[in-house]
């Protein structure tokens, strides 16, 4: 079995905000290329255009409708990739030591010379945030774009994950957990950044914020001067015009 | 094991070459980075300096390498050798294929262009096919608009001179309450999104109305859960309470609206219900300095609200009080419109309350002088921070120019409009309808149309008729049917060749539109008309050319296939003279150019068409040698001269003293210098001419400059459209030009020159009792039409549709999950997968739209989840009205703009035995493309 670091030096991961998320999959796909393309093997499709078409994908969005007793339903689009955890069991249950958690900066990663695809990680995840590539039979999950946060091909600008860059929302922040000055630490503080499934002890790095209150009811009765009739109906209006208009000098500003 | 890293490279060689151009996943046209290994597409993801996207991309924008490399790419020019709708299909040269071409259009030009429809469906290119079409002749030419937003876009129009999407936007930079009604969720795609984000990144308010809470709806702080087909009567409702409470800009009004023009009220004058005006035809309002008439634009004139005037015993009052006769009435109350509605009177008030708080309690000032077209110099932008946006889901309904018009009087009513933190135009919008061409339909054979097809009526005189009265235009567009039909009427276009009303054609000529399968109403019933034949056997649509890059299901109906590139091997211009990318702050344009060159024998339309231009001989397309003019569409971009100094292209066009940008001759290295600058062109809307473009003098002149006009049009907002009122003084029996009998009562019902409301016309056809439901259709995020589920990747996140049902319904009907259901409607019968929802207006249906497909179609194999599992609602919808006693052709469309009424539809729905696939249930067709491969591992790098 695979040993975690003590520490790390960094604990870098993802801010994801649920009050934001408008479930468009941009982060999906924007995903899949960017690791077909790069990081090992490339995430294949099976029966790509055939009845059962299934594809390795390392970050997905489910949606949720919530029905509160009161009030109106909801929908929380949830997008779910590995969460980085610093307790991850996907590391130490690795026969091979091919799953790794880095010193640096906390990433989690498959060196994937040394993975035998025997998916006891995926098995070990609560959050079934692994897939095994059907072509190549390896585990792939989410690198937190390591080939893309400190490559020196990329425009500084450009040194984040490729789902955070494309998010069209705004909803995906990536930054250093680890530096509570740090924007991601500081989102989650403020708007009360979540884990998932705490009582697992995963300690995942990702923080999910949630939802702000919805369909808040307005009091009626604080909004209600707003509506205080200036008139019934069309001839009082009139009068009213009149005098609003007096009142308006000359109709400049 | 102890803990160990192997080496990793993390600054690995990422492309060889970033080739920047313009998106065409779906109408958005974000800018694109394509990253290229070896020659091959690598990566796509957002260009960061473009105006529209700013970086971001779209799940669709990301999947375009799944679209370049798609199988179900057409390879050759097709000549159809099997029946109509067989799929059987021969490969031939494009010398063939233009020699087809030219032996079926050359005779009809020659004797009858009008025999010739051209309709070119989802394009972006609407300035150069409208150019080929009026060098034919044929005024039958229009694209998609029809059955999409002509609604919203008309509304906008003769209300304002814009409405949303292409032609503005909320100021997300300073609005702090956006309210969205029915959205299509790709229009607008990115910005939406990036707008809400940011709105809601500072804190305020995102409020949803829509009957469906899904995405934006789904992250609205607050979600009003409409019946379809009332929201007009919402607003109504709005403006009745925001009136009644004086919660309106009355200075805004007096200043930059009609509000105080004055209607002559006379029942006997033939101008009763139009603007008094002088001499030359100048509206007229009372000036509160002199208390005397004067034109509405006079230097220094103050226009009066109040005011009335008695001449030549003809009483005029202002707009406004007409205005406020109507909306004060009991019937706008918000416990009138409840129950239509289905929004509780006490909701009704709290929205309407929450605008009046946001919009005056909190107004926005910014600090910058500016000048009206009056002359007078204001210190500062006032705005009213609350902003709207909606689309297809309040326009796709036979009410929805009104229900438009309304939306765009409540956003001017608060002053909300081109003001701060409210809606702003994107130039070259504002641009009113008097700033538009009228329609053109005189036909002369074997020489062009006698102008544009498409433009903007003003009363019936600028009507497309026949002498004898009869419809010019084989969709009707322009005739007493929908007199406003400024996209045309693409959705009747078969239906009514098929007829022989108004007349029969030769060639239908289509290009990017399934029009035999969703991009048709009754899609069954279309099949067949294109397949139809008459007693000696031919088909009663002669010939059928179709343009496709991909293997579609239209490519079966058609006898000869012209092969479109994808959107990554041509070029384009976004152009100023069509369907601009500009921003609020910016005007801009684009290019797409080839990233990468076909590896097919295909062709972009528009290089085709400048080929079969040239051939036919088209004033346009041909030298005065006859030889022919534009080698191919690059060539037309960059040299084509629409008004002197005017081109497709306003970016880096040639002046005295090198490049300049606006107006210019044409530059050798334009599109080059496209290239070079990321893919397009932008030049800032100077700061003081940032608001108020209608009325402020500086960005007048700055457009003037640009070259969207040629002199400044200063102009004022509409709340009342006399054009309206001239169709119905017609139909009152007013005037030379009359509709006919039967039309009147609808004329006058309908065409009201302020906002009303009329419940959505299908129910007066149908027994509403047998079909209580409402059937809505939306666009996931993640897939765009017919261009989106052959690919390999969305395709896995969007594979399937299943019709959602509202808990209650689900309840009563006794559903249980992996229950299928029948629904019908008045027209036809579907048997489809259901799945509960509870965010769902009760009495509301819907399901994703263009996910169904036939078998056979796009290259995929078998017995996939698109064909068994998805569906499409098109089959319940008619293009035609059921019948009623008088017998006539009732279009399923607006009756004042041919809008396409696709979201009227009504249904009943009963649990059903599962079938093996949804029904209707179509044979598999002939591919004409060869078998897709099982695997994907895309990597084209090392």
């Amino acid at each position: 079995m695979t040993e975690l670091p003590k520490t790390t030096a960094r604990k870098l991961g993802l801010v994801i905000d649920l009050d934001t998320c408008v479930g468009c999959h941009a982060c999906v796909v924007s995903c899949k290329g960017w690791n077909t393309e790069n990081y090992g093997a490339p995430l294949s499709d099976q029966d790509a255009y055939g009845e059962a078409p299934s594809g390795t994908f390392l970050n997905r969005v489910h949606s949720y409708e919530v029905q509160p007793a009161e009030g109106t339903a909801k929908l929380i689009h949830f997008p779910k990739s590995c969460l980085h955890c610093e307790d991850a069991p996907c590391v130490t249950v690795c026969p091979t030591g091919a799953s790794y958690k880095r010193t640096e900066d906390g990433i989690v990663l498959v060196n994937e010379q040394d993975c035998i695809g025997c998916g006891l990680c995926a098995w070990a995840c609560p959050y079934g945030a692994r897939e095994l590539d059907a072509a190549e039979g390896v585990m792939k999950k989410c690198t937190l774009c390591v080939d893309r946060i400190y490559n020196e091909n990329l425009p500084e600008i450009d040194r984040e994950p490729a789902c955070v860059r494309t998010c069209p929302a705004g909803a995906r922040h990536f930054g250093d957990f680890a530096d509570p000055d740090s924007k991601v630490s500081r989102l989650t503080a403020d708007r009360g950044g979540m884990d998932l499934m705490p009582e697992l002890g995963t300690k995942p790095v990702n923080k999910y914020l949630p939802p702000r209150p919805r369909d808040a009811a307005q009091d009626i009765d604080i909004l209600a001067p707003y509506l205080a009739p200036v008139a019934e109906e069309s001839k009082g209006f009139v009068a009213w015009l009149d005098k609003a208009l007096s009142a308006i000098p000359g109709g400049s500003n | 094991m102890t803990h160990r890293q192997p080496h990793l490279d993390t600054s690995p060689k990422v492309s060889d070459e970033v080739r920047k151009t313009t998106c065409y996943m779906c109408a958005c046209r974000c800018g694109i980075n394509v990253h290229m290994k070896a020659g091959k597409v690598a990566y796509i993801e957002g260009n960061r300096d473009h105006p529209v996207n700013k970086g971001v991309l779209c799940a669709k924008g990301s999947a375009g390498i799944m679209q370049v490399n798609a199988p179900s790419r057409l390879r050759a020019p097709l000549k159809r050798v099997g029946p109509r709708g067989s799929g059987q299909f021969e490969e031939i040269s494009w010398d063939e294929a233009y020699d087809i071409a030219e032996s079926w259009l050359r005779p009809i030009r020659e004797t009858a262009p009008e025999k010739l429809a051209f309709f070119t469906g989802r394009d972006q290119s609407q300035s150069f096919t409208s150019l080929w079409a009026q060098s034919f002749g044929t005024p039958n030419y229009a694209a998609h608009g029809g059955f999409c937003s002509v609604n919203m876009a008309t509304a906008g129009i003769y209300t304002m001179g814009g409405a949303f999407w292409e032609f503005g936007q909320p100021d997300w930079d300073h609005t702090k309450l956006f309210i969205l009604f029915g959205v299509a969720e790709d229009h607008d795609s990115n910005p939406i999104k990036m707008g809400i984000g940011k709105v809601k990144g500072r804190g305020d308010k995102v409020i949803g109305v829509n009957p469906i809470r899904t995405g934006y709806n789904a992250v609205a702080d607050d979600w009003y859960g409409i019946t379809p087909g009332t929201d007009g009567l919402l607003i109504l409702s709005l403006i009745h309470c925001l009136m009644k409470a004086g919660k309106i800009d009355l200075d805004y009004l007096a200043q930059f609206t009609n509000a105080p023009c004055l209607v002559n009220e006379d029942p006997a004058s033939p101008q009763q219900g139009l603007l008094l005006r002088d001499e030359e035809g100048n509206p007229m309002v009372i000036d509160r300095r002199s208390g005397k008439p004067a034109r509405w634009d006079g230097d220094g004139v103050e226009p009066d609200l109040t005011a009335t005037l008695r001449q030549k015993g003809v009483t005029h009052r202002p707009v406004l009080h007409h205005m406020a006769d109507r909306y004060l009435s009991d019937d706008y109350a918000p416990e009138a419109v409840a129950e239509a509605t289905g929004i509780p009177a006490a909701r009704i008030r709290q929205l309407a309350a929450e605008i009046a708080k946001t919009a005056f309690d909190a107004p926005v000032v910014l600090d910058r002088e500016w000048t009206d077209f009056r002359g007078k110099t204001h210190k500062s932008m006032v705005g009213r921070p609350v902003s709207f946006h909606a689309m297809r889901g309040i326009s796709a309904h036979s009410n929805g120019f009104q229900t438009c018009r309304a939306l765009h009087t409540l956003q001017i009513l608060i002053g909300a409009v081109e003001t701060p933190g409210g809606m702003r135009f994107k130039p070259p919008y504002p641009k009113p309808a008097t700033a538009h061409p009228k329609p053109h339909c005189k036909v002369t054979p074997g020489a062009p149309l006698n102008g544009p097809h498409l433009g903007f009526v003003h009363g019936p005189e600028d009507l497309c008729l026949k002498d004898d009265g009869t419809p010019a235009r084989i969709d009707k567009a322009f005739s007493w049917e929908n007199p406003m039909s400024a996209h045309g009427l693409m959705h009747m276009v078969i239906s009514n060749a098929h007829a022989g009303d108004p007349y029969r054609i030769d060639t239908l000529f289509m290009y990017m539109a399934n029009m035999s399968w969703n991009s048709s109403m009754n899609t069954s019933g279309t099949m067949k008309m294109l397949t139809d034949v008459d007693d000696n056997g031919d088909y009663l649509i002669p010939h059928i050319i179709y343009s496709d890059a991909y293997s579609s299901e239209m490519v079966a109906y058609a006898d000869l296939i012209l092969p479109d590139t994808t959107y990554l091997e041509r070029h384009d211009c976004i152009s100023l003279l069509d369907r601009p990318i500009c921003e609020a702050d910016a005007v801009a344009d684009a290019i797409r150019w080839p990233v990468i060159e076909p590896d097919r024998n295909v062709k972009g339309f528009q290089s085709a068409l400048c080929d079969l231009g040239a051939r036919l001989g088209l004033p346009g397309f041909v030298n005065e040698d006859g030889s022919q003019k534009y080698a191919d569409y690059a060539d037309y971009i960059t040299n084509h001269i629409r008004r002197p100094g005017i081109g497709p292209l306003a970016g880096w066009r040639m002046g005295d003293k090198g490049t300049q940008h606006g107006r210019g001759d044409p530059n050798a290295a334009q599109i080059d210098s496209y290239i070079a600058n990321g893919g397009f062109w932008v030049e800032h809307v100077p700061e003081g001419a940032a608001y108020y473009k209608p009325f402020n003098r500086a960005y007048q002149n700055w457009a003037v400059q640009m070259g969207f006009y040629d002199s400044p049009q200063p102009y004022i907002f509409q709340l009342y459209a006399e054009p309206l009122r001239r169709f119905q003084l017609a139909a009152e029996g007013e005037g030379r030009i009359q509709p006919p009998d039967h039309l009147r009562d609808r004329i006058i019902a309908t065409m009201d020159p302020l906002p009303i409301w009329y419940a959505p016309i299908e129910d007066s056809h149908i027994d509403t009792g047998e079909f209580p439901v409402h059937a809505l259709t939306q666009r996931p995020m993640a897939m765009y039409h017919s261009w989106g589920s052959q690919n390999a990747w969305l395709r896995q996140i969007h594979g399937m549709n299943p019709l959602y049902v509202p808990t209650k319904i689900w309840r009563e009907t006794g559903f249980k999950p992996g229950d299928w259901a029948r629904v019908s409607s008045t027209h036809g019968e579907i048997v489809v997968p259901v799945v509960e929802m509870a965010a769902l207006n009760d009495n509301t249906v819907w399901t994703w739209n263009a996910i169904g497909k036939r078998k056979g179609a796009w290259a995929l194999k078998g017995n996939t989840p698109e064909a068994t599992k998805g569906f499409l609602l098109n089959h319940l919808i008619h293009e035609l009205l059921p019948a009623k006693e008088d017998g006539m052709r009732w279009a399923n469309s607006d009756p004042i703009t041919g809008q396409a009424a696709w979201f009227d539809l009504r249904v009943k729905i009963e649990k059903a035995a599962k079938p093996g696939a949804t029904q209707p249930h179509h044979p598999e067709i002939g591919s004409p493309v060869p078998a897709a491969p099982a695997n994907l591992t895309w990597k084209v790098g090392e």
